[in-house]
């Protein structure tokens, strides 16, 4: 009990509890991966990719354009939100707030309906202002939906990122005498992209799998499409390609992260 | 040694995923004093929910007449469509009775009892339309909306190639959408379709005609869906229905609903 067991010997028993807890649980992946690899390869039908290949590549046609069509939409919107978020005139600020709590507190499932549905009932006002034409189409009112949605998130992540860059970069750029805009555009928002990348990355990522519930007002995205091949079919691996699919986008898009992560960083790397 | 181990258990619980999966159980040692009816609520006059949330219609009346004649303690469960034999197949009910039309490609999934109802489907257009006849040339270019995994999503496509075929969750959503200018027909059971125009949510519209019934598409009429192997409920069931149309059960429910007959031809004669 007093001090002839070394130190060192300490840490060990725990170690030895935590290894059997790994070993367990490296065990029960490896048993889900086999059953899974087992499964697909024995489930695996070629005739289905026949079937439903053109299918499932024009929804995955669909996914990518609706979410990079929305996300950049969103970004625009995002802008004067994020600004309207800092600013200290009450309407500017309140606004902007009331703008992000509506569509950061409710459910896109919601924001869908109502824009697809809910707007639906209002056609012949819509007709009368012209805007119809919009909102009839079901690929319209996703857009719509899904671009003010990641706007409001966009605009918190923009605002954390501009906040972020230190006071001194404004200083600095006014004691040169260059106007807020300039200071703005060419001296804090491309430092606070830098710190905003990860989360807009994430923003995408998120987006990508929430524009599944398009197929809801009609449009066949690559959810649409797996449920009509499903129900064509009551094939499990149908919802697998799917999954691979939506895997596939999220790792491109991780890589294209780190790409442009690196690019943006060279000036810091030694 | 370990992930020898590992994948030894793996094989062993891929080996019982697999068996489960195969498994066709019989139900002859069953003792069916109790059968859970899985239907979806969404589809008056057949199933659907009042205002107090109670599930009504002629399928959910079919259903307890049905099981009174059978002996058996019925309770009901709703389930979305589209996840209708899925989770028939996962036991979290014993039968469909849901409007479910007996088809080829559902039959190589579950069972099916005889038919209980076989009414044809229809084509409903806004009352002032240009549509005069349901054929492939009037609808060309034209948006047609019907529920989606359903015979008349399928018969649509075919009848119309060149018409778009929008699909909808549950036929609630594809009525709203032509009630607000979306559509241009939509495609649907006649007897769902005249309910629906009759009623002041339908006012917008009128049935353009009834269709043939391609028995590719439609099958042999509705029947009650069973998991492969219930046999013994299958025989249950069909007795049940011979006895209901026998002793005029069915005829007091038909016409509580409808002013004719929905049956259809004998299925002998078929």
């Amino acid at each position: 009990m007093s001090g002839n067991t070394p130190a060192l010997a300490i840490p060990a028993p725990p170690r030895q509890k935590l290894k059997i807890g790994g070993i367990v649980a490296i065990s029960i992946w490896i048993v889900i991966a086999v059953a899974f690899v087992i499964y697909f390869v024995g489930a695996f039908d070629i005739t289905l990719i026949e079937r439903f290949g053109w299918s499932y590549l024009s929804g995955l046609w669909v996914t990518v354009s609706l979410v990079a069509l929305s996300f950049v939409f969103g970004a625009i919107v995002s802008l004067p939100v994020a600004l309207g978020r800092m600013a200290t005139n009450p309407i500017a600020s309140g606004a902007a707030f009331a703008f992000v709590y509506f569509f950061r507190g409710t459910p896109l499932i919601a924001q869908i309906f109502l824009v697809y549905y809910g707007f639906g009932e209002f056609h012949r006002f819509f007709e009368t202002i012209g805007l119809w034409w919009f909102f009839r189409e079901a690929w319209y009112c996703g857009l719509f939906s899904l671009a003010l949605n990641t706007a409001a998130y966009q605009a918190e992540i923009l605002r954390g990122a501009i906040e972020s860059v230190p006071k001194g970069q404004w200083e600095g750029g006014r004691s040169l005498g260059l106007s807020r805009t300039v200071i703005f555009f060419k001296v804090v928002l491309p430092q606070a992209l830098i710190v905003a990348l990860r989360p807009y990355a994430n923003e995408i990522i998120l987006m990508i799998k929430a524009s599944a519930i398009v197929a809801i007002i009609t449009v066949y995205d690559l959810f649409g499409e797996t449920r009509q091949a499903y129900s064509r079919t009551y094939d499990f691996q149908t919802y697998v390609w799917a999954a691979l699919l939506y895997l596939a986008i999220v790792e491109a898009l991780r890589h294209a992260t780190n790409w442009a992560e690196r690019r943006l960083t060279v000036h810091l790397k030694r | 040694m370990r992930i020898a181990r590992s994948f030894a258990l793996a094989a062993a619980m891929s080996a019982l995923l697999a068996g489960a999966a195969v498994a066709q159980e019989s139900d002859a040692d069953k003792d069916w004093s109790t059968v859970r009816i899985g239907t979806e609520g969404a589809y008056p006059p057949f199933n659907f929910l009042d205002a107090s949330g109670e599930l009504k219609g002629f399928d959910v009346d079919i259903a307890k007449a049905l099981c009174d004649q059978m002996k058996v303690e019925c309770t009901f469960v709703t389930q979305d469509w589209d996840g209708m034999i899925p989770a028939l197949q996962n036991g979290n009910f014993d039968a469909i009775v849901a409007s479910m039309s007996i088809t080829p490609e559902r039959e190589e999934q579950i069972a099916f009892t005889n038919k209980y109802y076989n009414t044809p489907p229809a084509i409903a257009v806004p009352k002032d339309s240009e549509i005069t006849e349901a054929t492939d040339a009037a609808l060309t270019g034209k948006q047609i909306g019907a529920q989606v995994s359903t015979t008349h999503a399928r018969a649509a496509a075919a009848l119309f190639p060149d018409a778009e075929i929008r699909q909808y969750p549950t036929a609630e959503e594809y009525k709203l959408d032509i009630e607000n200018g979306r559509l241009d027909a939509v495609m649907d059971d006649v007897v769902v379709l005249d309910e629906w125009v009759k009623s002041d949510a339908g006012a917008c519209c009128k049935i353009l005609g009834t269709l043939p019934a391609d028995p590719q598409i439609y099958g042999k009429g509705v029947g009650v869906g069973l998991r492969k192997g219930d046999d013994k409920l299958k025989e249950m069931f069909n007795q049940a229905i011979v006895a209901i149309r026998e002793d005029g059960t069915y005829k007091k429910i038909q016409d509580k609903y409808f002013d004719f007959d929905v049956y259809g031809a004998d299925p002998a004669a078929q």
